[in-house]
């Protein structure tokens, strides 16, 4: 176990080197930093002092190195566009989307939950088949656009919920969260929407399939011709086999929630990673770019790790198989 | 203006220019009568060559009221597109940060919403008698830092220099500057490199900053990005200005507050007492704030939305001509073009298909349908505000498709040929839009245009670089003068001129001609040679003018401002009704 | 005589085969399959149906400009059914077209997503040991990079190394392989689960012991019993992949203006949302949704007809 715990630990690490790899050889393709950084009347001379200042003159392959080698010191250098540290504003920027995140997980969760229970057990019945068909709407449209569409009908026409932005903010030190004041929470709303409205809808029909296997079961149909009641058939027997894979494939999402919310961000000026990344890519801000990669894929590779590690730990088929060898 | 291209977050467009200094000199050059504006104080400007500069102030009696009014909480919540990089006076020369800084820190010299030049910390200059290498400022008194110094001559001697150390990025603006000396406490004198007439244009925004100040807290040099260091300077400040800050986080919210002791207190209207500032990236957001009243006052209003806000109850639009024109960009230089399907030789070297390519752009059509009457169709590529603009040359492009026709046809190309365009679709107002329309009026000649548009970071690269054959551009004349355009834009590309010329266009002549406006001091010859200049251009069809953009503000109809033709609102001027 | 018979024959057991059943008894599946057959119809035969071709520049009058639906234009009094865009362009006939590039580019992606998916899923499952280990990373690479990331490095590569004349079309095989390489990991997940299942099963070693190729067996024993998953996954694939390349156009590495997908065409519509030129928006956005929903509920109804444990 614990030779397979080091061994996926030792991938891991190689995933990151080859995620920072194809990242420094991606910067070459959005832009000059240089060309944003100085000012209109640079002379050629400019230009060249800053390239290589930066090292930009060189391969990418050096480029990269650099970075590890900073990187392994926690150094991630300064943001070519606000001048600061990229550690400093990761930081300060990483609070309001895993905020965003948290609250549009629970959103789609509890949503996606009791929807899927709904349409499992009244599967044939008229609301749980609307229910079926409007929920694929939200999966039918560019996030883009619902999130346009809901800046339009909910801040424009009705005026009920902000625009952009994160509201009041009560900063505690490290964190800065939005969850202790009004307009924080009124703010988060439309964008948890917006973000957690696919998340929702494949949670739901994930409920529905798994509920609809489970009640098929035959310890279910025992526990019915014992008479136990319906309800508690439902919630506690079926509900419960339900909700492991359930939660397994949520942690999953996390990542692809945080990989969104750079479009939500954007829609809605929501001051996260996401809108910090797309403002580096614009600017062509191959430090926060770098930081902002590696951060994701640290998340990711972690979430796919323990993942793999809770089925190696379930299912001994798989175990056996590993130990069993190649044929 | 090119300026800043690239310094400004997401937005759509971003007619933001990134530094304000229009040159009156250039008018009086032109003998233009200085532009008055009822909402805000009139000053006669500087009579450029009689040795002395009179400022007198006419309060009117407005703002005398307003300023006496008793003082309420007013609270002015303002968005645009991109947010100011660095609260480093120095470390930057953008329009968005030079627009922040304007509100804390102070020039020597400012320019009013007109554009016209104000006295700042400095109440009066001129050039020294008997020595035309010399400017002397005098300095008000009794100005304090927001900490309580007091500023002195020292201080400026100070910014000066430091904004001409090496990582400054506004040391070109002060290439010039030989020496910045104290001659007394209130007084400095800068030394130049031979007569500089427009040095004062050059100082508009050039930030005072405390020496004291800057020494206690280890922020004599201006940061080193590059090098990786941090400094005090860019995430404090202390500076002279109208308003203080409270809190900023970058690219979120920044919020100041109203300095009382401010010298002007009771000369400008300053109702406004508190700013909120929070940049809103996405164009339809940023709209969509100000029609839900979450802002009061936006920058950068999508021409489409011009309506929508100005038919909104309680909102208003207001515009004003900006200094940046639009226009394309051919390499005619170039023996044989790379992304062409002409072999073994360049189609835009001919000037027949140069004078056809504009002749097929229907610039009143762009102007109706994609600028929505936002925009003054252009004949030439210098803003009308500019010396040597003249609307004989702007008023020159025609639409004639047939005679186009009949020229590609002259030209030998009657069958065509296929080109690509490079564009922004960041940069400009509706610059994608405009670059897709001149695909569809290039398609009328035969000419099968290949639209490549791109963000702004990728875009600008190809034009220094020279990798491009067909280009959009934009342009702004921060000194009022046809020089800066030939300096950029027409001089051969070299170390020192020419770095913005991707045309490839290179004529000895015509260079010695703009190197000699440099020293030429009898303004008749000058303005004689600046016409010569310009004929070679237009004749040339070195570039292709579209258009002048307009700039436009959304704001609540409480608040009571025009336009700066720079795009920096100094919320100092603006009165709340 | 034989051959016709053998065909009558199929389509009357296809006819009356437990999918077909199921498909006449839905009814929410045969108006999304009429829909959507409509929808691709549509797209394949714009170019004989649109009443002009969007795609040709020199045809278009800017002047048509912002059109509304059905009234004449002010300056050159043209009338369009569903009006015009910012460019002059009819909306229907963009539509039409923009969908073909849509659904070429949903249908392409998929393609090599499953073509992709289910040969790594296959091989990492069937063989495990170090072959798994390096699918599998790579697939945790994948999953590792947003999928506008995987475009935009796909786009400056190609940008890159593209000869000038094919640029234009540069645009859509770009996102096709984007939206392709990030889909098709949850094919190959899908596969290697199933064929891990299915290759301790006692045909499998009988095959095996009988001496099979391991490829045989993969194609013949095992792709058929994991052929299902696949199919509803791709169902899903294609909505998610027409939605997908019209999310990466916001983010500017769509379809380009000139020759707008479904996907670019709300984009561009999106910016007229607050102006009154709903017409830009609203049809593009409806055809796209009647697409993708169709899609999906055919996704969703083929996912339980062909899991006997849901019926």
């Amino acid at each position: 176990m614990l030779a397979y715990i080091l061994r996926r630990v030792f991938q891991s690490l190689i995933v990151l080197l080859a995620v920072g790899l194809v990242a420094f050889a991606m910067f070459n393709f959005v832009g000059d930093p240089v060309d944003n950084m100085l000012g209109q009347e640079r002379t050629q001379a400019d230009i060249e002092r800053l390239r290589q200042q930066l090292g930009l003159d060189q391969p990418f392959l050096v480029q990269y190195w650099k970075f590890l080698e900073q990187a392994a010191q926690g150094n991630f250098g300064l943001s070519y566009r606000q001048g600061r540290p990229v550690a400093d504003i990761l930081a300060e920027r990483l609070p309001a989307t895993l905020e965003l995140a948290l609250v549009s997980g629970i959103l789609a969760l509890i949503g996606g939950v009791v929807l899927g229970i709904f349409t499992a057990i009244r599967r044939s019945g008229v609301a749980a088949n609307v229910i079926m068909t409007v929920s694929l709407v939200g999966v039918s449209l560019p996030t883009f656009l619902i999130g346009v569409v809901l800046i339009y009908v909910f801040s424009v026409e009705l005026g009920w919920l902000p625009s952009f932005g994160r509201g009041e903010v009560v900063d505690l030190g490290w964190w800065s969260t939005g969850f202790l004041t009004v307009s924080g929470l009124k703010a988060l709303i439309l964008p948890a929407i917006m973000l957690g409205l696919y998340q929702m809808t494949l949670i739901m029909r994930l409920v529905r399939t798994e509920m609809l296997e489970v009640l098929r079961m035959d310890y279910i149909r025992f526990a019915r011709a014992r008479g136990i009641r319906e309800k508690s058939i439902n919630f506690k027997h079926a509900l419960k086999n339900t909700l492991v894979p359930v939660i397994t494939i949520t942690g999953l999402q996390l990542g692809s929630i945080i990989a969104f919310a750079i479009i939500t961000e954007t829609v809605f000026q929501w001051p996260g990673v996401g809108l910090l990344f797309i403002n580096a890519v614009q600017f062509v801000d191959i430090p926060v770019m770098a930081a902002y990669l590696m951060m994701i894929s640290v998340m990711f590779v972690a979430i796919n790790l323990i993942v793999d590690m809770l089925y190696f730990a379930i299912d001994p088929r798989l175990r056996l198989d590993r130990k069993g060898g190649g044929h | 203006m090119l300026w800043n291209m690239g310094k400004q977050g997401l937005g759509q467009s971003d007619p933001n220019p990134i530094r304000a200094f229009y040159a009156c000199i250039a008018r009086s050059f032109l003998g233009h009568v200085p532009v008055k504006r009822e909402t805000t104080m009139t000053l006669t400007l500087p009579t450029f060559g009689k040795g002395r500069v009179a400022t007198t102030l006419m309060l009117s009696a407005a703002i005398l009221g307003a300023g006496l009014a008793p003082v309420s909480a007013e609270t002015l919540r303002w968005a645009r597109a991109g947010d100011s990089l660095t609260l480093d006076p120095h470390a930057q020369n953008e329009g968005p940060t030079h627009t922040l800084a304007h509100q804390i820190y102070e020039p020597l010299i400012i320019r009013d919403m007109s554009g016209a030049f104000q006295p700042a910390l400095a109440t009066d200059w001129a050039p020294k008698q008997g020595d035309p290498n010399v400017w002397v400022f005098n300095l008000r008194q009794g100005v304090k830092y927001h900490d309580g110094a007091d500023f002195t001559a020292e201080d400026v001697v100070f910014s000066i220099n430091r904004a001409m150390s090496e990582n400054s990025n506004m040391k070109e603006l002060l290439s010039s500057v030989a020496e910045v000396r104290a001659t007394g406490d209130h007084q400095v004198e800068i030394v130049t490199n031979g007569p500089n007439p427009i040095l004062p244009s050059n100082l508009t925004n050039l930030f005072m900053m405390d020496k004291g100040w800057a020494e206690a807290n280890n922020a004599v040099d201006v940061q080193d990005v590059e090098g990786g260091e941090t400094t005090f300077a860019a995430t404090n400040t202390n500076g002279t200005g109208a308003y203080k800050l409270v809190s900023r986080e970058p690219d979120v919210k920044t919020v100041l507050t109203i300095n009382d002791g401010y010298w002007g207190r009771n000369e400008f209207p300053m109702d406004v007492t508190e700013i909120v500032y929070t940049p809103i990236q996405n164009a339809a957001t940023r709209v969509a704030a100000l029609l839900s009243g979450e802002v009061d006052f936006i920058q950068d209003v999508p021409v489409q939305d011009l309506n929508r806000v100005s038919n909104t109850d309680g909102l208003v639009v207001k515009t004003a001509p900006q200094n940046r024109v639009i226009f394309f960009g051919m390499n005619m230089g170039a023996a044989d073009l790379k992304n062409d399907n002409v072999d073994g030789k360049n189609p835009l070297a001919d000037v027949r298909v140069r004078r056809a390519m504009s002749m097929a752009i229907n610039r009143d059509a762009i102007q109706q349908v994609v600028m929505r009457g936002q925009s003054q169709p252009a004949g030439m590529i210098a803003p009308p505000f500019v010396n040597g603009w003249t609307a004989d040359m702007d008023g020159s492009s025609k639409t004639d498709v047939a005679a186009a026709k009949a020229l590609m046809a002259e030209a030998g190309y009657g069958d065509g040929f296929a080109i690509q365009l490079d564009c922004p679709n960041d940069r400009y107002i509706n610059d994608e839009a405009i670059c897709q329309a001149a695909v569809g009026m290039l398609a009328q000649i035969g000419i099968t245009v290949n639209l490549d548009a791109k963000p702004k970071a990728q875009h600008f690269p190809l034009i220094t670089n020279d990798q491009t054959d067909f280009y959009m551009l934009g342009w702004g004349v921060p000194t009022y003068d046809s020089a800066y355009i030939f300096n950029f834009l027409v001089h051969t590309r070299g170390s020192d001129r020419g770095s913005w010329n991707g045309t490839g266009f290179s004529n000895t002549d015509v260079d010695a001609k703009i190197v000699s406006l440099e020293s030429e001091t009898d303004l008749a010859a000058r303005n004689a040679t600046i016409q010569d200049i310009w004929t070679v251009v237009q004749d040339e069809q070195l570039y292709i003018p579209i258009h002048h953009q307009v700039l436009n503000w959304g704001m609540s109809d409480k608040v009571n401002v025009d336009v700066s033709p720079e795009d920096d609102p100094k919320f100092k001027f603006f009165v709340l009704n | 005589m034989t051959t016709q018979k053998t065909s009558q024959s199929r389509l009357a057991r296809a006819w009356d085969s437990d999918l077909a059943y199921s498909f006449r008894k839905t009814p929410v599946a045969v108006v999304s399959a009429v829909i959507v057959l409509v929808l691709i119809l549509g797209a394949v035969l714009a170019p004989w149906i649109a009443p002009l071709n969007p795609f040709d520049p020199a045809s278009l009058n800017l002047m048509n400009g912002f059109t509304p639906p059905s009234t004449p234009n002010a300056f050159t009094g043209e009338t369009f059914v569903m009006g015009t865009d910012d460019q002059g362009r009819d909306v229907f006939s963009t539509i039409l077209f923009g969908m073909r590039i849509s659904l070429f580019v949903g249908f392409s992606a998929v393609f090599l997503a499953i073509i992709l998916g289910v040969t790594l899923g296959l091989l990492a499952g069937y063989l495990g040991g170090w072959v798994e280990t390096i699918i599998m990373r790579v697939a945790d690479i994948q999953l590792t990079f947003p999928s506008i990331m995987v475009a935009m490095l796909i786009f400056g590569i190609a940008k890159g190394v593209t000869p000038p004349e094919y640029r234009d079309q540069m645009a859509i095989w770009v996102l096709i392989l984007a939206i392709g390489l990030s889909d098709w990991v949850q094919f190959a997940r899908v596969v290697r689960g199933a064929t891990l299942v299915e290759k301790n099963k006692e045909y499998v070693q009988a095959a095996r012991l009988i001496g099979r190729s391991p490829v045989a067996i993969m194609l013949r024993h095992i792709l058929p019993n994991v052929l299902n998953p696949v199919l509803v996954i791709a169902t899903i694939s294609l909505a998610l992949a027409i939605i997908a390349e019209a999310t990466l156009s916001f983010l500017g590495v769509g379809a380009p203006p000139t020759k707008p997908s479904l996907g670019t065409l709300i984009r561009i519509g999106q910016e007229y949302m607050f102006s009154g030129e709903w017409w830009i928006l609203l049809f593009p956005a409806v055809t796209l949704l009647a697409l993708a929903l169709s899609i999906n509920l055919l996704g969703d109804w083929l996912r339980d007809a062909l899991n006997p444990r849901l019926r």
